[in-house]
């Protein structure tokens, strides 16, 4: 039983009016982004652009809703990227060069992901060692595997082009002007999921009381270790969904790719809300971060904005937002 | 808020400095490196000289091929009257660049150029030319016969199959008494080329020359010319520069090397886009040209300018 309201009010706590000002704030960010962007340049609010805005979005955005779960218990994962590639590179293995189905390939991604995830959880809640460190060894490892596996070089997806379709076809062809590629469908079906995960389930309830108070919830009874190796495989097999959108939009599997990502991803979760500290946070928010980094990113580019300086600006953004945040709680306290 | 404000300073600022000339985007393949910056600096001559804007933008890593990607599609949303590109991934792109042949955008392949046959021509270093210099440059030090053994840093990649061909058939066609005794593959790692290298000697004795064909090769057919100690014995070229390529060529440990012109390659960019948009013809390949350095010339302006540390 007491278990059982530690869980209920940890959830509580996150969902306390200041998350929801966060919430707001960011949301309205990214429509402030929007709007001034509309104006400055002509070229911005068109349907075309706002596809290639949504598509940018697709795999950070998946990342950042695996990577939510993990800050969430107080975590963090630097693996994201690479884990992507390396469940990539599987499942070109098996669709590309081992001619199997292109839904075995996808299931295998799947798999990979959940599997590079399990063991990063195993190392964080048994072996005690800090997440940063366990997931840095999780990045290269999955770095040089994605390299031997390929013999660093591409997999192609020449033979089986139903793959391409996965990202960058559409459900809604029929309806000409709404061409939604699928890729920013699944990403927002995931976040729906993940929402509800996060929300209404006891795995969601755990994963904010482990990042409120972890020993607490342990001297309830409540067999931690089991629930953060849990979340940390939950979020391996979203990285294995990123993995999929990834191959699929590039018809190959790169796997030099994905050191960098994991920081967009972490940016993504940061800019919306989610606390670094752990035990708050929302789906929501780290989508409309998603959003805002790469609204902000296509919007500089549109309106040809040095390359330097978009980084600047970028930098400049997720360190206001996560001051911001910072100012939130003090006053909440 | 503070979102406001920097976009608005933003707008301002580009607002200022966008006017209404023609606008050609260039794609690289990266941006922060010595080579792209010299690439980046020959387009923006090219379009004071042209009277055009240019952007010049690349990811962050030759890896990251979706941001590419990215940059690519948010280049043609802008409307671009031309476009310059260097694909990490020609096949990734394709869709892209068949939006911009639909839309009547010219595209101009760079650097390694584009798999595919919608740019209307590429501007990169001729480098089977480049490498044949390499050759004229080393039977001419080597006096015209002996031994020589060349090092490539693979047999895969397109630069590395023009450079040994280019190198090797012009040997065979011009110095008859020149015998090539070794072509190894060092995977332009230092000291995997040293090692290579250093076998190579061992096994002939009376090397006279070695050619290095990228930079890695190069340092490493050095460091295995020092460690054997051959040092005025075997007559050493490299390609490209590098801050230790430069250093050994300043000491005549190195004869010299082939270095690419990566501000060529940026101007000729974009003057075929320019003479795209006029309509004139472009041939399919666009040279964009390369020298030899040394000693003697390495302080001039023109090699300078080419030159990165």
């Amino acid at each position: 039983m007491p278990e059982k309201i530690i869980a209920d009010k940890a959830a509580k706590d996150s969902f306390s009016s200041s998350s929801a000002k966060q919430k707001i704030l960011a949301f309205s960010s990214l429509i402030i982004l929007l709007i001034v962007f509309s104006f400055a340049s002509p070229n911005f609010f068109q349907s075309n652009n706002l596809i290639a805005i949504m598509l940018a979005t697709a795999v950070n955005g998946v990342l950042a809703i695996g990577v939510t779960f993990i800050i969430i218990t107080g975590g963090i994962d630097l693996s994201v990227g690479t884990m992507m590639t390396f469940t990539a590179v599987m499942a070109a293995q098996f669709v590309a060069n081992w001619h199997m189905p292109v839904m075995v390939g996808v299931l295998v991604a799947i798999m990979t992901g959940m599997v590079c995830g399990f063991l990063s959880g195993v190392m964080v809640a048994k072996l005690k060692i800090p997440p940063f460190i366990a997931t840095l060894g999780m990045m290269m490892l999955t770095k040089g595997l994605s390299l031997i596996i390929a013999q660093s070089k591409p997999i192609y997806f020449t033979e089986s082009p139903t793959f391409a379709l996965i990202a960058m076809g559409s459900i809604f062809s029929f309806i000409e002007s709404f061409k939604i590629p699928n890729a920013v469908l699944i990403f927002f079906a995931l976040a729906i999921v993940a929402s509800i995960i996060l929300n209404k389930t006891v795995f969601g309830r755990y994963t904010f009381a482990i990042g409120s108070n972890e020993e607490a919830v342990r001297l309830s009874g409540v067999n931690t270790d089991r629930w953060k190796i849990g979340v940390y495989a939950f979020s391996g097999a979203i990285c294995g969904i990123a993995g999929i959108i990834i191959a699929s939009r590039l018809n190959s599997a790169q796997p030099a790719l994905g050191p960098g990502y994991e920081l967009d991803a972490i940016a993504a979760v940061v800019i919306g809300g989610t606390s670094l500290s752990g035990g708050e946070g929302t789906i929501l928010g780290t989508v409309i971060g998603a959003f805002i980094m790469s609204v902000l990113t296509n919007g500089l580019r549109i309106l040809s904005v040095p390359q330097e300086w978009q980084i600047v600006v970028t930098g400049v953004i997720i360190i206001f937002a996560v001051y911001v945040d910072m100012l939130r709680r003090k006053r909440s306290k | 808020m503070t979102v406001l404000i920097v976009a608005m300073m933003l707008v301002a600022v580009t607002t200022v400095a966008v006017a209404q000339t023609v606008y050609i985007p260039l794609i690289s393949k990266g941006f922060q490196h010595q080579f792209w910056q010299a690439v980046k600096e020959g387009a923006m001559q090219a379009a004071k000289d042209y009277k055009v804007t240019i952007t010049f933008e690349g990811p962050e890593s030759e890896a990251m091929v979706d941001k590419q990607i990215d940059m690519l599609s948010a280049a043609l949303a802008k409307k671009p009257a031309a476009l310059g590109f260097a694909a990490l991934d020609s096949k990734a792109a394709i869709p892209y660049l068949k939006q911009a042949q639909a839309a009547k955008i010219p595209v101009i392949a760079f650097d390694s150029g584009v798999d595919s046959d919608i740019p209307l021509t590429t501007c990169a270093t001729d480098n089977i030319a480049a490498a044949a210099l390499a050759a004229d440059m080393m039977a001419k030090l080597i006096g015209g016969e002996g031994e020589v053994a060349v090092i490539v840093h693979d047999q895969t990649s397109r630069t590395g199959i023009d450079r040994r061909d280019g190198f090797v058939n012009r040997i065979k066609e011009k110095y008859p008494k020149i015998k090539i005794v070794s072509v190894q593959y060092g995977g332009g790692d230092h000291l995997k080329s040293t090692d290579l290298a250093k076998a190579i000697i061992q096994a002939n004795p009376n090397l006279k020359g070695f050619f290095g064909a990228n930079e890695g090769s190069a340092i490493g057919v050095l460091n295995a010319v020092k460690e054997m100690g051959k040092i005025g014995k075997i007559t050493v070229i490299g390609y490209d520069s590098g801050a230790q390529q430069i250093a050994a060529i300043r000491s005549g440990e190195m004869a010299g090397a082939i270095t690419q012109n990566p501000v060529g390659i940026g101007y000729k960019t974009v003057e075929s886009a320019v003479k795209a948009l006029k309509g004139e013809k472009l041939p399919k390949f666009t040279d964009t040209g390369f020298y030899f350095y040394d000693k003697s010339n390495i302080d001039d302006p023109k090699i300078k300018a080419v030159l990165y540390q």
